[in-house]
């Protein structure tokens, strides 16, 4: 029989409504693969058994039916799910059950999707490589020894290792289309706004963005399509029509691109790439160039501005938001001993809950955040995010969407760049112009340096997230995919 | 940009409420210098007259019905607390002896 966890979820979905296959057979074979391979990888921090194969009961019983009904997700543990622990990989939350499910959850479970677990990431999304877990890394499947990205390694691994179809990211600098880039894996950021953040535990509210992640870009665009779309509970939620990603990712797959203008980024050129990197990124441009599209090259003068912009407004924001942490309401306590007051328990309960890179982020916020040094730092950084988007804007005056490397290197290994954060902070560097202005972006696999993936980014004007699908479909259509060794 | 120092550290520690060791500081001291220096670089680029934007979409507030609908229940609200005492969050005193 096949091996159910090889196939695409567009191909379980068509087996399942079909009946050729049952959806508790399906849910079946991740958990047991899960079970056989992810003491290797550790995508999970917590696999729910009971709820995934009642949820693929209810869809053989015919209770719900979709595009995905009985297709199993896995689910980065920043997202809340009722009754199921999510801990945002931090011990500050560790065994919390939240009494909600966040409406992307809900939007998955009407679908008739089986959450299989929760997964590991970088505590409360800040990272590059999920080493920052307070539960210990994930394994990249390419190779054991190296990181799987952040803050997202966790869902991205999880697609890698066949242990999941489909999972579910969070993209605040490129959480999720660099960890993509680095397993071999499709990752999209949806539009900011396009896709609800309410049930997410916020890091930088004007960044963050739940989106899909999966192994090929048609099942990205059918995982899109289940959860974007107005959300009357998160006030940024964007009240206009999702735009047809599938038809454009299928579009995409016919191989043709003429007519479409692919944007190359003058300021991206001499950015410390690796060589490997570079010519995985340039054989596949010209691939595309031979599907029809033009390459045109634009100024984005103020792109070197957005790393030091986001590492001051990413931190001012979580610095605020990370502040709900206290000790009180839920979550840990520590040094309650009957002596202490409520100051002196709040700060030991963050000193013993929060890791070293949240503590670091939210001391740069509250100083970036200070009397003082507030006009010369966030206001600054408010300022240049203007620029960026006055720059974006200006590029998608002359081309449909822009292009570049998802990341400057492939997957590097565990420890290289933990003792330098900005160092680490670098892995970032072609993601975050995006989170910045708002506009959609995706990471498809181009090629392979050093026996390792690399990520293709295709940057879409706000709202056209159909449009960053049909390139990124073409893509790869064109460079085909990529199969990391067996576990 | 003047540097950050060990003692900026340790007030900004105490403002954000977070009992930081003696090693975590020499630690955070030497790095939150780095990427302050490193990204003091903002204030190269944006002038006067540009405006600052803090959200890429537009913010409006966002009002619904006046209807009353079902919200968490108080069990359900004191779930995940560490300590609850009659239906309420109970909490370490506020106040000093002192006080």
């Amino acid at each position: 029989m096949t091996d159910l966890t090889r196939l695409s979820a567009f191909d379980l979905a068509k087996l399942i409504s079909t009946k050729e296959v049952s959806a508790v057979e399906v849910a079946t074979a991740h958990l047991d693969r899960i079970a056989a391979v992810d003491d290797r990888v550790h995508a999970f921090l917590h696999v729910d058994r009971a709820g995934a194969l009642e949820a693929a009961a209810a869809v053989d019983r015919g209770e719900i039916t979709g595009p995905l009904a009985g297709v199993p997700i896995a689910v980065k543990d920043v997202v809340t799910t009722k009754g199921v622990p999510t801990t945002a990989a931090s011990k500050i939350l560790e065994g919390w059950k939240p009494p909600y499910d966040a409406t992307i959850v809900e939007r998955l479970k009407k679908a008739g999707m089986p959450i299989l677990g929760k997964t590991n990431m970088d505590e409360f999304a800040m990272g590059s490589s999920t080493e920052y877990s307070a539960y210990g890394p994930t394994n990249n499947p390419w190779d054991l020894g190296r990181i799987p990205g952040g803050s997202g390694g966790g869902s991205a691994a999880a697609l890698a290792a066949y242990e999941a179809p489909l999972a579910i990211g969070t993209d605040t600098g490129g959480s999720i289309r660099q960890p993509g880039a680095v397993t071999g894996t499709v990752g999209a950021k949806p539009t900011y706004g396009g896709t609800s953040r309410y049930g997410l535990i916020a890091f930088s509210s004007s960044l963050d963005t739940p989106g899909p992640c999966a192994r090929t870009v048609e099942d990205t665009a059918l995982l899109h399509a289940v959860i974007a779309g107005h959300d009357p509970r998160d006030s940024t939620s964007i009240p206009q029509p999702v735009p047809d990603v599938v038809a454009a990712a299928r579009l995409g797959a016919t191989g043709d691109l003429t007519g479409v203008k692919l944007g190359i980024v003058k300021e991206f050129a001499g950015d410390g790439s690796e060589p490997g990197v570079t010519a995985a990124f340039q054989e596949s441009l010209q691939k595309l160039v031979k599907l029809g599209a033009e390459v045109v090259e634009v100024s984005c003068p103020h792109f070197e501005y957005a790393l030091p912009a986001y590492y001051l407004i990413a931190p001012s924001e979580c610095s605020s938001n990370l502040a709900r942490f206290d000790g009180v309401r839920y979550g840990l306590r520590a040094g309650d001993d009957g002596n202490r007051s409520l100051e002196e328990v709040m700060s030991l309960t963050r000193e013993a809950g929060f890791g070293p890179e949240v503590k670091r982020r939210i001391i740069i916020g509250t100083y970036a955040l200070s009397s003082g040094y507030y006009d010369a730092y966030y206001g600054q950084a408010q300022k240049v995010r203007t620029l960026i988007t006055r720059d974006f804007q200006s590029a998608f005056e002359k081309v449909d969407v822009l292009v570049s490397p998802t990341t400057p290197f492939v997957a590097f290994p565990f420890g290289s760049r933990t003792s330098d954060p900005y160092q680490m902070y670098l892995a970032d560097l072609f993601t975050i112009p995006t989170n910045l202005y708002g506009g959609p972006a995706i990471s498809v696999p181009c090629g392979l340096s050093e026996g390792l993936p690399v990520g293709f980014q295709i940057m879409a004007p706000t709202l056209a997230d159909d449009r960053m699908y049909r390139v990124a479909a073409a893509l790869e259509s064109a460079v085909g995919t990529f199969t990391p060794p067996a576990l | 940009m003047a540097a950050i120092s060990r003692e900026e550290v340790a007030h900004l520690a105490r403002l954000s409420r977070l009992a930081v060791t003696e090693e975590e500081l020499d630690r955070f001291a030497g790095q939150l210098d780095v990427i302050l220096q490193s990204v003091a670089r903002v204030g190269e680029v944006a002038a006067e007259d540009i405006p600052p934007t803090s959200h890429s979409v537009p913010l409006t507030n966002v009002y619904r019905e006046d209807v009353p609908t079902a919200s968490l229940t108080q069990d359900a609200a004191l779930s995940g607390a560490p300590d609850a005492y009659e239906s309420r969050f109970r909490v370490p005193r506020i106040l000093d002896e002192e006080d």
